[in-house]
């Protein structure tokens, strides 16, 4: 079994020149394992081939030879025919003819694509960009009014309502959220109260840390981190779920039934997300008052009663129903998100990677622009 | 000296050399048998065509002698070398010689056919940039595609023009064993016989060793040297297509005379082996 032991011999080669003809002896490897060898070989030869009329190759002493070795020997006759000498092959081996038949060096056509200028790289990325933001707007649009026409169509009872796929959805993005937003809030409140008390502590108005935690929380933060916790959480699963059901086919096999995608995927997620968002932040909410009043209490030193009765003076139910009001809206711009990226997905793995990326940082992109607009729109209102 | 790991096992055909040997495997999923005392031999310089029924574990031979799925009892041994005795560096010396063409092709997605090519070339060897590009380029046309489709995407490829890259890629490295799970599935049958020939010429130019598994009957008769057929976790027969045609077993009897093989070639006596000399 001596021919399974492949003793690696390094490619080699002897020149030997008698007036205009050159005679070269290959010997040891010629193999893919041995292709800087082969490589650096055949341009010594080559060089000193220079001013020769006639090369002859010598294979006879060759041990292993490949594709590889083939090619690089096919194309060092090449080039020296091309120099203006003549080249051939001696004492080929019975079992490498075969790979000399099939194997020839030809010039191969350079299928690369070449890239331009970097200036006019610049300036087409530039403009690539506005149009894919223009379509991004543009397709955003379209892709809620097919959510909407098809919630339309369930709700007049055209269609059914599938409550088995909604209730599966409502459980995952709601249900298993509510242990990591309630751990996040209550760290955040807590965080919050730290500094308010830290702060407040020099004009000696430590308990108007509850009006500052009521505010802030119920108007604001707790909307936020819950749209920011679930576009991470839920908007990336969304788009990876239908983008690999669409790398798959899933999604046309879908089309061909006659069902609609947007029915049957999108509108039990999204619907899910608009039941889903208020009760998480409700419950966010809760958590961060509870957290930033136990540090109130623990670390500022104002007393349970105070603090509640400072909380109670200081917000009223348009506090509560401001941050409630934007949930619904946050949900609807990170499931659209979402679904539209998922969609987007072409073929490949790193396309999936790409859009899932995507997906999360637009959702909480749009989600803190949609936050100052509802901030304008109650400042105008004065609500 | 011989290494530790280096095992001389008999042949099962005597006389013969073998490149892989398997010896009482035995592959199980929890409490399920897949394998039970499997022996096989493949052996240098032929194809062999591995059928049996859908579910009966042919692709969990191939994938247990890759080393994908670990055998709970048993040898495999490839090239004299027992691959479980192997360092892993040494066990990637093996991997080297050997090439897999999967089911699905299993191209990197992400990468142009060329960077599928090139790929194990950039991870395993040693040569410019221009070789590189010349080799890749010979391996696309090895397989009979178009030059054009080197800077394509796997998602661009029709099934056909996958597989073909596949096996471009499996010959990147020029292995001595070729690993094909069913290569002709999914191809029309004009494609599946471009294929197989394909298969024979690589074989006989590269001199390759090519274990396939395979449903195709064209296959087995058109390009195989040698089948062996797969039921209850055994090798029930291993032979050239005239053994597997004259065995009693039932399924091999169901499967070779069945109304799908009679109207083949299988009958009016086209076999490669008989071709050759």
């Amino acid at each position: 079994m001596a021919q399974h032991k492949r003793p690696t011999a390094q490619a080699g080669s002897t020149v030997e020149r008698t007036g205009a003809d050159l005679r070269v002896s290959l010997s040891g490897d010629w193999s893919s394992s041995n292709a800087e060898a082969c490589e650096s070989e055949a341009e010594r030869i080559l060089a000193a081939s220079t001013g020769a009329r006639a090369v002859a190759l010598d294979l006879g002493a060759i041990v292993r030879l490949d594709t590889l070795g083939v090619w690089v020997i096919s194309r060092l006759c090449h080039e020296v025919r091309q120099r203006g000498g003549s080249a051939r092959l001696d004492q080929v081996q019975p079992t490498h003819r075969i790979l000399f038949e099939e194997i020839q060096y030809r010039p191969l056509p350079d299928t690369r694509r070449k890239g331009d200028y970097i200036a006019i790289d610049l300036l087409a990325d530039i403009g690539k960009a506005m149009v894919d933001s223009y379509r991004d707007l543009v397709s955003g649009i379209s892709f809620l009014g097919a959510f909407v026409s098809s919630l339309a169509v369930i709700l007049t009872g055209r269609s059914r309502f599938r409550i088995a796929s909604l209730v599966a959805q409502l459980e995952r993005v709601a249900l298993r959220s509510v242990p990591i937003i309630i751990l996040i809030s209550v760290l955040v409140g807590g965080i919050i109260a730290q500094q308010s008390v830290f702060q407040m502590r020099a004009f000696g108005t430590v308990h108007f840390v509850a009006d500052l935690l009521g505010v802030l929380v119920l108007r604001e933060l707790a909307v936020l981190i819950t749209s920011i916790m679930i576009a991470g959480r839920t908007g990336s699963s969304f788009t990876a779920e239908l983008g690999s059901m669409k790398m798959r086919e899933e999604i046309d096999a879908l089309r061909t039934m006659g069902r609609d995608p947007v029915e049957i995927l999108v509108v039990p997620r999204i619907v899910a997300l608009l039941i889903g968002m208020p009760l998480l932040t409700f419950i966010s909410s809760m958590a961060m008052l509870v957290g930033g009043g136990l540090v109130t209490v623990i670390y500022g030193g104002v007393s349970p009663e105070i603090f509640l009765s400072r909380l109670q003076n200081g917000i009223g139910v348009n506090t509560f129903v401001v941050g409630m009001v934007k949930a619904p809206f946050m949900a609807l711009v990170i499931g659209v998100i979402a679904c539209i990226e998922g969609f987007a997905v072409q073929g490949s793995a790193e396309s999936l990677g790409t859009r899932t990326t995507a997906s999360v940082v637009k959702a909480i992109f749009m989600v803190i622009v949609v936050d100052g607009l509802f901030a304008m729109f109650f400042a105008t209102i004065r609500y | 000296m011989d290494a530790p790991e280096t095992v001389h096992i008999p042949p099962l055909e005597p006389g013969r050399k073998p490149v892989i040997q398997v010896r009482d495997l035995e592959v199980r999923f929890g409490e399920k048998v897949i394998m039970n005392g499997l022996d096989l031999d493949v052996y240098k310089g032929e194809i062999l065509g591995f059928v049996g029924a859908s579910g009966t574990g042919k692709s969990v031979l191939m994938r247990t002698v890759l080393g994908l799925i670990r055998q709970s009892r048993g040898q495999i041994v490839v090239f004299d070398k027992d691959l479980d005795q192997l360092t892993p560096r040494r066990r990637q010396s093996i991997e080297r010689r050997w090439g897999v063409l999967f089911q699905h092709g299993a191209l990197f997605s992400s990468l142009t056919v060329r960077q599928n090519i090139q790929m194990p070339m950039r991870e395993y060897l040693h040569m410019s940039e221009r070789l590189m590009d010349e080799m890749a380029a010979l391996k696309i046309d090895l397989v009979g595609l178009k030059p054009d489709a080197a800077d394509k995407y796997p998602s661009e490829l029709s099934g056909g023009m996958i597989k073909r890259a596949a096996l471009a890629r499996a010959l990147a490295l020029d292995p001595e064993i070729l690993f094909l799970d069913e290569p002709t599935s999914g191809l029309d049958p004009i494609g599946a016989q471009d294929f197989d020939d394909l298969i024979g010429t690589l074989q006989r130019t590269l001199g390759l060793t090519v274990f396939m598994v395979t449903h195709d009957l064209d296959s087995l008769a058109g390009v195989c040297d040698r089948i062996a057929a797969l039921a209850d976790g055994k090798v029930i027969a291993a032979g050239p297509i005239e053994t597997m045609m004259a065995s009693e077993h039932p399924w091999l009897k169901a499967y070779f005379h069945g109304s799908r093989a009679r109207r083949d070639s299988l009958e009016t006596g086209h076999f490669r082996s008989s071709q050759r000399t």
